[in-house]
């Protein structure tokens, strides 16, 4: 992959300040890690725009970058209702069968004290995860289709990010996996088509943050938002 | 690399009288308070107070997360408690090297080396200690990836208690140290989130004299 810097520009920045703050900065780049300025200049399809200080990846436009996200948006939220609905896995030992969904998995902690956490364990592998694929496909989904941005799309957005840190469907995979090694000896041990689903979901959300350059898709939505 | 020795010095939006939003990377005017573009909350002077108060929170609560049980498991009318080193010498003993490993980094040598590190990178800012190169900027990053990676060791509680219930022969339940550990690991995940990665350059390009 070919790198191209932005230029810095120390001109721009001084005829940003003398002016009324308005639409002066709006031709600026500030690199969110390390606050470097720049002037936004094009960069070719396909390749990215680094920080030249941090390496911070400010620009990288990609052709239907928009049409992916949203598609593997949609996938992600297809895959992770089967995963919520289906038997996710199955355990017997001693003639006893025992089936669990990740719903079961969540609300183990609903009894006595650990009661907040059974909550907290639902949000992160369930609500969360679907609450932002929803929002990331309402905020970016007109777009990719050639309209406008939906009213209130950049809202959306922002909390689909906010939330970015918080889902955590692709840890609880694992985790999965570090259980069944720990229960393998005691009792044979069947995998539901949930826990499949979950696995494509995590392979699918790492391909989906490697389409995304937020700071190209924060331009894209400002520029076609009319509200 | 040319710059490993010394950071290159490089026009900041702080230092052009602009303030860039973190989220989406727009300058805005320096009265802003919030984002023109994502209406994002623009923080006035990016201290280190809130990043204290999560990391101490978060190591407060990673004691009882060692010393109470993790897992509680019935067998045959037996009961035993699993803390979290435990459940790693269980796990050496029936052989399970790799696994044994998985966990023992997870919930015992990430969460230290997060605490470290955070402390670290809070004193270097706050102090001005000179820097060298990347490293900070890149323990950074990893303790900011690396932080939601900890919550493993509370799902597998979490599947283990849910699959494992056969009555008298065997079930598993979770213990209280669970909610302290998720705790913990939300406590330092917010530290990491508080701490504004732009002070470690700013605290390079103006050093203590």
């Amino acid at each position: 992959m070919t790198t191209k810097t932005l230029q810095t520009a120390p001109l721009a920045a001084a005829a940003a300040r003398s002016h009324t703050p308005g639409d002066s900065t709006a031709g600026l780049v500030v690199c969110p890690t390390c606050d470097a300025l720049y002037k936004l200049t094009p960069v070719p399809v396909g390749t990215r725009g680094r920080c030249t200080r941090c390496g911070t990846t400010l620009s990288f436009p990609r052709e239907r970058a928009m049409s992916r996200i949203v598609m593997l948006a949609a996938t992600s939220l297809v895959l992770l209702s089967a995963a919520v609905f289906f038997p996710f896995l199955e355990l017997s030992a001693g003639g006893m069968t025992r089936r669990a969904s990740v719903f079961d998995a969540a609300l183990a902690f609903s009894t006595g004290l650990t009661l907040p956490l059974a909550l907290a364990t639902l949000a992160f592998i369930i609500l969360l995860p679907a609450l932002r694929l929803t929002l990331i496909i309402y905020a970016l989904a007109p777009m990719s289709m050639g309209w406008y941005a939906a009213p209130r799309a950049i809202t959306a957005f922002r909390w689909a990010e906010a939330m970015r840190p918080w889902a955590m469907a692709e840890i609880f995979v694992i985790g999965v996996a570090v259980a069944l090694v720990k229960v393998a000896g005691l009792a044979s041990v069947h995998l539901g088509i949930a826990f499949w689903a979950m696995v494509l979901l995590v392979l699918i959300n790492v391909l989906n943050d490697n389409f995304m350059c937020r700071l190209t898709l924060w331009r894209t939505l400002e520029q076609r938002s009319r509200f | 690399m040319a710059h490993t020795r010394t950071t290159q010095p490089v026009l900041t939006a702080h230092a052009a009288g602009l303030r860039g939003c973190r989220t989406c990377g727009r300058a805005n005017a320096a009265s802003a308070t919030t984002c023109r573009r994502c209406g994002a909350g623009l923080s006035h002077v990016p201290g280190l107070q809130l990043v204290w108060a999560w990391l101490i929170a978060g190591m407060v609560v990673y004691v009882p997360a060692n010393v109470y049980p993790m897992l509680r498991t019935q067998t045959m009318g037996r009961t035993q408690d699993n803390t979290i080193l435990g459940g790693v010498f269980d796990l050496v003993q029936s052989g399970y090297w790799l696994v044994a490993f998985i966990v023992f980094f997870a919930s015992i040598a990430i969460p230290v080396a997060k605490f470290v590190v955070i402390a670290y990178l809070a004193l270097a800012v706050q102090w001005r200690w000179p820097m060298r190169g990347h490293a900070r900027h890149r323990l950074y990053e990893v303790v900011e990836f690396i932080g939601r990676w900890s919550m493993i060791d509370v799902f597998v509680v979490a599947i283990l208690s849910a699959l494992v219930q056969f009555n008298l022969a065997a079930t598993v339940a979770p213990g209280i140290a669970a909610v302290s550990f998720a705790l913990s690991v939300a406590f330092t995940m917010l530290a990491a989130q508080a701490f504004d990665p732009r002070l470690i350059w700013r605290a390079a390009e103006s050093p203590m004299q």
